[in-house]
């Protein structure tokens, strides 16, 4: 019995852990927090900056109507007055989990007694010859926010690789520089992962209006350079796009390599439950890192702030032994020219849509329904409908395809 | 820059110096002012950095843009007169001495 007591007494508690300190990382610390947890926290980043605010990269930032000092999620004063100890530049080589160990690129081990992974993801490179030359450039970071910041000043010709969210606010923000700016996408259509055909029509026609050069089916075969920088990308059409910048946003790939270190289950993105916790109870991972089975048995993989901050908030409480499932819908936004988008729910397998607004004066909502049902809504310039439209999804309301497109009927009254 | 002080809903008062340029919301996390979340960082699209503004000086600042207006009505706890996005507000020197109030939720 002494033994034992005294072995209690003189251990001191390893505390929680948290790997990546971006957006998840950092709610996963602040609702620890919240949670009432008073422990140590240490939250780990291989990046030299404190967490910051991805989604201004490809939209303020390049712009130029933000500074750097502004992208900061929370200040210094912050993590001392939470008592949370931020190390940055750090970065986590390997994950122990018998011993219940992180061992950091400087060799270091740290114990812990929960442990989060919020790695994120990293820009999927092109296959294909060039990809390394000069002037190609992906976005993820603040970095390479930096350099493609750098390039469009000097640019004149931008060719942008890949039609999603990414790419698209990257060829705004070089199309309003007044740049030369050509989108090539391989699919049949823009946005052709995650938004409906009306709404990828939608963003073609407006791009173009703009100005920007919209190719679809256009497959990249090849980078050529001069001297060891880009000059032009070659299609499979045989057509050459002349180019002194070439962003690439063709996706991103989730960063597994600890989880699958240390055998975690993985099915690309660390496997995790609605309350973010991996099959041992002392990990949770959160973010874009993770894929999601839901209570439904779907996978799913989503790459959100929101997505980072609910999982952030869930894992929080499982790592104290709480469950508070993420459930609610996901939404997302993307601002291109003075366009604000606005997107709720999973829009995927819908089989009927309804407008509320109109597309040609660029306000508008489009309401999608499964079998009766409202499964999500894409709000352009109309941000009312779409924050009624999270309650309406997260209570299950039965709204109508009529009441929907019907501008009389006031939304909100079934929210109430 | 501008003194601007936030009172949280429990009544805290923090005194935070935020430089010319900045929004209202930037210097209040960065400062760790703990009664704004801004989680979109400051695009208008979440509506977690509401406050209510000093009555006397609301009438000073530029009106809120259709944007922010209908956010505005879409705010976790009550939106009154004063309310604003404080993401939407620059802060300049004649913002010196603003006392802006923290509402009781954000989320
Ligand atoms: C340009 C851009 C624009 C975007 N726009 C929007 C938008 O408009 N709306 C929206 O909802 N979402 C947007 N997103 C997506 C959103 O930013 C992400 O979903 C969110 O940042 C994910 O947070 P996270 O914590 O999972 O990952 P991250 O924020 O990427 O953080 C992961 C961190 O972990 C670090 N890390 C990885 N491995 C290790 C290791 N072994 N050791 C230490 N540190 C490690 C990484 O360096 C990184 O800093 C955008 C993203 C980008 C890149
Ligand atoms: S920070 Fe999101 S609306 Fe202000």
């Amino acid at each position: 019995m002494g033994d034992s007591a005294q072995a209690d007494a003189g251990m001191v508690e390893a505390g929680m852990v948290i790997v990546g300190a971006g957006q998840g990382g950092l709610q996963v610390a602040e609702s620890l927090r919240a949670e009432g947890y008073d422990g140590p926290i240490t939250l780990i980043g291989e990046e030299a900056a404190t967490p910051y605010h991805r989604p201004p990269l490809s939209k303020a930032i390049l712009a130029g109507t933000m500074e750097e000092a502004q992208l900061a999620i929370r200040g210094a004063e912050f993590f001392e007055r939470q008592r949370i100890a931020l190390l940055t530049g750090m970065r986590v080589v390997a994950i122990d989990r018998s011993a219940r160990q992180v061992r950091l690129e400087d060799g270091r081990r740290l114990d812990y007694s929960g442990l989060a992974l919020a790695t994120g993801a990293r820009v999927r490179r092109l296959p294909i010859a060039g990809d390394g030359l000069d002037g190609v450039l992906g976005l993820r970071s603040l970095d390479d926010a930096r350099r493609i910041r750098g390039a469009l000043d000097r640019a004149a010709r931008v060719v942008v690789i890949g039609g999603g969210y990414i790419g698209l606010e990257v060829a705004a923000a070089a199309r309003k520089r007044g740049l030369e700016v050509t989108i090539l996408e391989a699919a049949d259509r823009l946005l052709a992962r995650s938004a409906t055909p009306f709404l990828a029509g939608f963003y073609a026609d407006l791009h173009r209006g703009q100005g920007v050069m919209v190719e679809l089916g256009a497959k990249v075969v090849a980078l050529d350079g001069e001297g060891g920088r880009v000059s032009a990308v070659r299609t499979a059409d045989g057509r050459s796009h002349p180019a002194d910048l070439v962003v690439v946003g063709v996706g991103i790939v989730p960063d597994t390599a600890l989880a699958e270190g240390c055998g975690l289950a993985c099915d690309g993105g660390v496997l995790v439950d609605d309350c973010a916790r991996t099959d041992d109870r002392a990990i949770v991972a959160v973010g874009d890192c993770t894929a999601r089975r839901t209570g439904t048995g779907a996978l799913l993989r989503l790459e959100s702030v929101q997505n980072a901050v609910e999982q952030g908030k869930s894992a929080a409480a499982a790592l104290l032994g709480r469950e508070r499932p993420f459930t609610a819908a996901p939404w997302f936004w993307s601002d291109q020219y003075d366009v604000k988008l606005q997107i709720v729910g999973l829009s995927a397998a819908h089989d009927r849509m309804v407008l509320r607004g109109s597309p040609e004066e660029r306000r508008f909502s489009a309401f999608y329904f499964r079998e009766g049902a409202l499964v999500a809504i894409d709000s352009v310039n109309r941000p009312a409908d779409h924050m009624v439209g999270r309650k309406l999804l997260d209570r299950k309301a039965a709204l109508t395809p009529d009441q929907a497109a019907d501008e009389t009927f006031p939304l909100a009254s079934l929210t109430r | 820059m501008a003194k601007v002080t936030f009172i949280e809903h429990d009544g805290l008062e923090q005194v935070v110096d935020i430089p010319t340029g900045w929004t209202l919301m930037q210097g209040a996390v960065q400062s760790g002012v703990a009664g704004i979340e801004g989680e979109c960082g400051g695009s208008c699209a979440c509506a977690t950095c509401h406050c209510y503004v000093d009555e006397a000086l609301v009438d000073s600042l530029p009106p809120p843009s259709e944007t922010e207006e209908e956010m505005l009505g879409c705010t976790a706890s009550e939106r009154r007169s004063n309310s604003r996005l404080s993401c939407q507000i620059r802060v300049s020197d004649a913002l010196d001495g603003l006392v802006v109030r923290l509402p009781e939720a954000q989320s």
